[in-house]
């Protein structure tokens, strides 16, 4: 390996395991932040809905808060104060957090595209509350909710690389410490661009499709 | 439950209903008797709908009371107040009255069949069985028993409503409110929706009260019908007096202008 060379394909291909480790712990994060993000949004957004102000006010006080602040802060603050969990555990439930605040926003207008005929017939059937919610109005409001539920996560899958400043060792961090080991820096980040690339476009390809078969 | 054989079905006290300034009924007393079909008439915006909507609870009236079998509804006098009624006690009466909308208002996401029981399942806690049973049979009288699985969607504006006629009446409701159910289809499909109420009107002695332009359908089916103006009923006769000799000169344009 000579270190003259603007690019060595060896140190592209040496970097690749130690990157291939760090993307199954992004798309980990990923997936269990948007877990989080998609079941405590949909709480947030039926909640804000109930129009019950001891809950409402609070509740839009917190997701105002959480927005208005950076991602990187909220997960350098958190991984401080909650020091007896692991930095993953810590990073997942942050991103989850993070994102739904913005995928309960995607469900209120999700909720707000069922027609009043809907909640009119359920009344007129005489459907309790909650069956109304989970049996009618919930599964359209969801499927509305279906492509921006998969933009955000392609959004979160490439926000991945702040768990970085905890200590996560995903792909980015995985490519900087490869870099720092052997002076190498540019093969591990274009490396690691490529996977991002690679994940991230057939993804939203295929919301895409979703978006187009739904509309 | 009627405290005697002539306890109307249903009693409007003084009932009142403002959209801010805008005053859509006034002071309204009226009643229906059991099995009676009540054709409200009027121009548009003299609060026939604002009535159907207040019977199925989709609206609250300011001031009044409304009784369903002789038993306050939505409010009741106590210590001389008008109260609300828990939405417990009123859902208990609300049950026992059905309602077809001028859109159809069917869930797109349930086949036809599941629209059908699922009141019954999860509201009267009928057995997923027997509620079928009965399902298919109401599909059978509306003419769609072939369309049990299919898509709301997959349908036309006039199966659609039928489907709607169907799962209203899998509740076995004794009041059933039409609103203007024939007014959102095509011309060529009003005929089936018509003669499936017909049969109903026939063959049950449900209550009916319906808001509708099809005057020859009102004079067929109902046996009153109450002339609309102002929020007030300003004529009420049987549907021949009406519409061969009507009295009132408001309810005369109204004739002319829709016959």
């Amino acid at each position: 390996m000579t270190e003259t060379e603007a690019w060595s394909w060896d140190h592209a291909a040496a970097v690749l395991p130690a990157l291939v480790d760090g993307l199954w712990i992004t798309v980990l994060a990923t997936v269990v932040g948007m877990v989080i993000a998609a079941v405590l949004g949909l709480f947030v957004a039926v909640v804000r809905r109930s129009g019950l102000r001891v809950v409402t006010v609070p509740v839009a006080v917190l997701v105002e808060f959480v927005r208005s602040t950076p991602l990187l802060v909220q997960l350098v603050f958190a991984n401080l104060v909650f020091t007896q969990f692991p930095s993953l555990a810590i990073g997942c439930v942050v991103l989850g957090v993070h994102y739904a605040t913005y995928m309960s926003e995607v469900y209120r207008a999700g909720i707000d595209a069922v027609p009043r005929g809907q909640w009119e017939a359920a009344v007129a059937l005489d459907l309790p509350r909650r069956r109304t919610w989970t049996a009618v109005v919930l599964p359209q409001a969801i499927r509305n909710t279906l492509p921006g539920l998969g933009n955000y996560a392609i959004s979160m899958f490439k926000e991945t690389p702040f768990l970085f400043a905890i200590g996560v060792v995903e792909m980015y961090t995985a490519a900087q410490q490869y870099g720092g080991n052997n002076f190498r820096y540019i093969e591990a980040i274009t490396m690691v661009g490529l996977l991002f690339l690679l994940v991230s476009y057939p993804t939203s390809l295929l919301v895409r499709r979703l978006e187009n078969r739904l509309a | 439950m009627p405290e005697t054989a002539t306890t109307p079905a249903i009693q409007f006290q003084g009932v009142g209903k403002r959209f801010g300034d805008n005053v859509v009924l006034d002071g309204l007393d009226f009643s229906v008797a059991a099995g009676d079909r009540v054709t409200l008439i009027g121009p548009s915006g003299s609060g026939k709908t604002t009535i159907l909507r207040l019977l199925m609870t989709l609206e609250e009236a300011n001031d009044g009371l409304i009784l369903v079998d002789g038993q306050p509804y939505t409010h009741e006098i106590r210590g001389g107040k008008r109260v609300a009624i828990p939405e417990k006690r009123r859902s208990l009466v609300r049950r026992r009255v059905g309602m077809v909308f001028q859109q159809f208002n069917l869930f797109p996401n349930m086949t036809v069949l599941e629209n059908i029981i699922e009141a019954p399942i999860h509201v009267l806690g009928v057995p997923r069985a027997e509620a079928v049973a009965t399902a298919e049979d109401l599909l059978d009288k509306v003419g769609l028993a072939d369309k049990r699985d299919a898509r709301t969607t997959q349908l036309s504006g006039g199966q659609q409503q039928r489907v709607a006629i169907a799962r209203a009446l899998a509740m076995e409701p004794e009041i059933l409110l039409l609103d203007e159910v024939t007014s959102a289809l095509d011309p060529e499909l009003v005929a089936d929706v018509l003669a499936v109420l017909r049969n109903i009107a026939e063959t049950t002695d449900i209550t009916m009260l319906i808001v509708t332009h099809e005057m020859q359908f009102a004079r067929e089916v109902s046996n009153r019908v109450l002339m609309f103006d102002g929020g007030k009923i300003i004529e009420e006769a049987h549907p021949e007096e009406i519409f061969t000799s009507p009295k009132n000169e408001r309810t005369q344009e109204f004739l002319r202008a829709v016959l």
